[in-house]
């Protein structure tokens, strides 16, 4: 996929990455997911039943954890695509999500640490001062340190600009932040010396709602000019959360200012805050999608195991005895899986590559891949997430009884992947997120692009084996334009309503497009005799099964995407 | 402080093994990696280096079609740089034909000190080492569990049935590492990154002076006569414990002689 789909080694022709060869690349995966096997996931359930606690000033994380921490740092994974200006690999990001893939497949409550790490060094890259990336970035790329992102409050959620933290100047340059937040991936540890919390909270004088927002740096150990630690600052854990899944990963709810006031390190100018959070988000809701991915290849691969291994009734044309991998509808759930997961994985790596070409290409094709990445980012994330969790439910229902219960593991992979259709923007708010943003963007240009770029993959199958996917994804493409035009002239809450049908049909089609372009890739490798059979011809019956059982969907969302607001407001609001 | 590692690169054992049914040998056409059991002495060697205060640690390994994967393992884990001999002549070649190639080799690094583990876990004849010393004529300690070395001389735990020996002997010697003995490390992300610029002199027996008839089939004197399949497991006995369970499996352990 990296190969023939993403092209990988064409990255190596953008500025910085020229280290990159197929053989380096492969050698990375090889021992990043022998380190994943053996390290993180043998601790995945364990840590599901010993969810995180608070006990005295600190938070207690499942047996384990910290020792598989140290080693994941000392092993420099976590610093592998940042700048390595500060330390980091200077990978491209593609290649950084297939390892943070393996991450979250072995262990994805482990796999958060990291991943709010990785906003945290997003947003101080961006934005912060020369002085400020120096005190913290170093031991943020490498991992010494962890980063946390604080924007929720009980009472600003979807709608951060409803946030009443306050920061208050203290005459010395610092500011002085009071108040409380929620739901704090990895808020308070011990797996790591230091935390760095970023924190939006609000000025005296700040405009209302979300244009008076800034964004500080608040350390939980203060650093001395030496870049020693000093005291402890004044912000604590007040509790975790129980939540349905994700239990060895901390959720916290934080208090600033008990003390009266957490020293704070304002980062760019005041008010900037909500606008500094948008440069992170395309990598941060990426990385959502690749949990959704990585997730969901866990259960596949548990739902494979069992149903090859697991034997009851006869299945027609079977043996007695015959394993129910067997049984048509077993088979039906495990190419579901399979076919999902293939397209997940192709949509979220293209749209890494398109973030890569953007920082590291030049002129017109890197603002170009910029657009494509903003189009598929909530692609990835709402229609990836969305998938995720209903491969996990199959790989429960795959098990049968067994698939209820614990042990299996089965369970724990849907439970964790439930937070993911909701954190880091619900995928209510990534379906307004491509309508309202995404479809207008560049005059409609980022789309029509993407459009016609699916067109050419769909004409590249005529007259040959893979017409039939080609006519498939043709219909789908008619579709997503069809309510494209729609919407252009549509009223905003009538667009709004069908955002999260329109959300599902053009996910849905660019997965065809996925599963076209691999299956042409496939056929070209089994054309030239190259590469292994079986393999390829997988590849062509995923997208096969995909492009027959899954694309032809999209026409009957067209009705639910163009119906407008009138039928979800007929019943009123005090009768539900 | 010199170190040598014979490494043999070997087909993942995840993936089922195919036998050449023309000449009874291993399929060797798919990617090798790095021997686990290899894996020991690489760490041992990198602790003495380290523990040396400097030197360098060397692999050696004789594999088919300049394969250099699992030798890329092994540097990525630290190791300094590499001898491959590749030589299309190879193919066939038994332990002793093994052992006098890697000795050659071995001769042009100049070791102090020679690790190779106890028994590669593709072949399993567990000879090729004491056989290079052999060839070399140098000391050989096998199944150490523990190196030290100072002044010229080793310090060798040598594992036995009953716990172990302590040996001493001068360097240059090549010693065997028990497998599990110490925990090898992960490659470091930047060691993998390192580990394509190393350097890995790759050879051909002529380069060594070895002629084409003493090793390969030609050269082999050892034969694979036979192969027939390992007998299938039975199903086991099921003792149902009415009290005296314990001591049903006392008695099946006793008679193992494990207890």
């Amino acid at each position: 996929m990296l190969e023939h789909l993403v092209g990988i080694t064409d990255l190596a022709q953008l500025d910085g990455f020229e280290e990159l060869d197929i053989d380096t690349v492969e050698g990375l995966l090889d021992e990043a997911g022998r380190f994943c096997a053996e390290q993180l996931e043998p601790l995945n359930r364990s840590g599901d039943t010993q969810p995180a606690r608070v006990e005295g000033n600190t938070v207690v994380i499942a047996d384990g954890f910290s020792e598989a921490y140290s080693m994941f740092v000392e092993n420099g994974w976590n610093g592998i695509a940042f700048d390595p200006a500060y330390g980091g690999g200077g990978l491209p990001w593609t290649l950084g999500v297939t390892v943070q893939e393996m991450v979250h497949s072995a262990n994805m409550s482990f796999a958060l640490c990291p991943l709010l790490t990785q906003g945290s060094v997003d947003m101080l890259m961006h934005h912060a001062s020369e002085e400020q990336k120096e005190t913290y970035l170093h031991k943020l790329v490498s991992g010494e340190w962890t980063g946390t992102m604080n924007l929720t409050e009980p009472n600003a959620g979807s709608d951060v600009g409803a946030l009443a933290a306050k920061a208050v100047p203290a005459g010395d340059g610092t500011y002085r932040i009071t108040g409380n937040k929620i739901f704090i991936t990895f808020g308070e540890h011990e797996m790591a010396e230091n935390i760095i919390h970023l924190v939006l909270a609000r000025t005296p004088d700040a405009p209302v709602g979300t244009k008076g927002i800034s964004c500080f740096i608040v350390p939980k150990f203060l650093v001395n000019a030496d870049g020693s630690l000093g005291e402890r600052n004044d912000v604590s854990v007040v509790s975790t959360e129980h939540k349905v899944g994700i239990h060895a990963s901390p959720t916290c709810v934080m208090s600033f200012g008990d003390e009266g006031g957490a020293t704070g390190y304002l980062i760019g100018d005041e008010n900037q805050g909500m606008r500094y959070m948008f440069t992170m988000m395309n990598n941060a809701r990426l990385s959502v999608g690749i949990q959704g991915l990585a997730v969901a290849e866990s259960a596949m691969q548990l739902a494979a195991g069992y149903a090859r291994e697991r034997k009851q009734g006869r299945p027609i044309g079977a043996d007695a005895g015959a394993a129910i991998v067997e049984h048509a509808d077993v088979r039906r759930m495990l190419m579901t899986m399979r076919s999902h997961v293939e397209a997940m994985r192709g949509l979220m790596y293209l749209n890494a590559e398109a973030m890569d070409r953007s920082t590291n290409g030049t002129g017109d094709e890197a603002a170009a891949a910029a657009s494509r990445a903003a189009l598929l980012t909530p692609l990835s994330k709402g229609w990836g997430t969305d998938s995720g969790v209903e491969v996990t439910s199959i790989g429960i229902q795959v098990h049968g009884g067994m698939g209820y219960i614990e042990e299996t593991g089965a369970p724990q992979y849907w439970r964790d992947s439930r937070i993911l259709p909701i954190y880091e923007g619900t995928n209510g708010i990534q379906a307004l997120d491509l309508v309202f943003r995404k479809l207008p963007l560049d005059g409609g240009n980022a789309m029509r692009s993407l459009l016609d770029d699916m067109s050419s993959v769909a004409r590249s199958t005529d007259g040959g084996p893979l017409t039939d996917l080609g006519i498939a994804l043709d219909a789908a493409i008619g579709d997503v334009e069809t309510v494209a035009t729609w919407m252009a002239g549509a009223a905003p809450n009538d667009v709004a309503a069908g955002a999260t049908p329109y959300l599902a049909l053009t996910g849905t089609a660019a997965a065809g497009w996925v599963h076209v372009m691999s299956a042409v890739a496939a056929q070209r490798l089994l054309d030239d005799g190259a590469g292994d059979t079986d393999f390829l011809s997988d590849k062509i019956a995923s997208a096969r099964f995909y492009c027959g059982q899954f694309l032809p969907r999209t026409a009957s969302m067209v009705a639910a995407c163009t119906a407008g607001a009138d039928p979800l407001y007929a019943v009123a609001a005090e009768r539900f | 402080m010199k170190v040598a590692v014979c490494v043999k690169q070997i087909p993942d054992p995840a993936v089922p093994g195919e036998l050449d049914p023309s000449t009874n040998t291993l399929n060797r056409d798919d990617k090798l990696i790095l021997d686990e059991s290899d894996s020991f002495g690489v760490e041992l060697a990198l602790q003495l280096v380290e523990a040396a205060g400097g030197g360098s640690v060397t692999l050696v390994s004789m594999a088919p079609r300049s394969e250099v994967s699992g030798l890329r393992t092994a540097l990525a884990m630290g190791a300094d740089d590499a001898v491959l001999v590749s030589d299309d002549a190879l193919a066939g070649t038994d332990a002793l034909g093994t052992a006098k190639v890697l000795g050659a080799a071995l001769g042009r690094v100049e070791p102090d000190l020679i690790l190779a583990g106890v028994e590669s876990s593709d072949g399993y004849t567990g000879t090729v080492p004491e056989q290079i010393a052999g060839v070399m004529g140098i000391a050989s300690v096998t199944f150490a569990k523990k190196i030290e070395a100072s002044d010229g001389m080793l310090s060798i735990q040598r594992q036995t049935d009953d716990g172990y020996d302590e040996v001493t002997c001068p360097m240059p010697a090549l010693v065997s590492v028990t497998g599990g003995v110490v925990e090898p490390r992960y490659p470091s992300f930047k060691g993998i990154m390192a580990a394509k610029k190393k350097p890995v002199d790759q050879v051909g027996i002529a380069d060594l002076g070895i002629d084409a008839s003493a090793v390969g089939f030609a050269g082999s004197r050892q034969e694979t006569v036979a192969v027939v399949d390992a007998e299938a497991r039975e199903a086991g006995e099921i003792v149902i414990d009415e009290g005296e369970g314990f001591q049903r499996i006392a008695d099946f352990l006793a008679e193992l002689k494990v207890i």
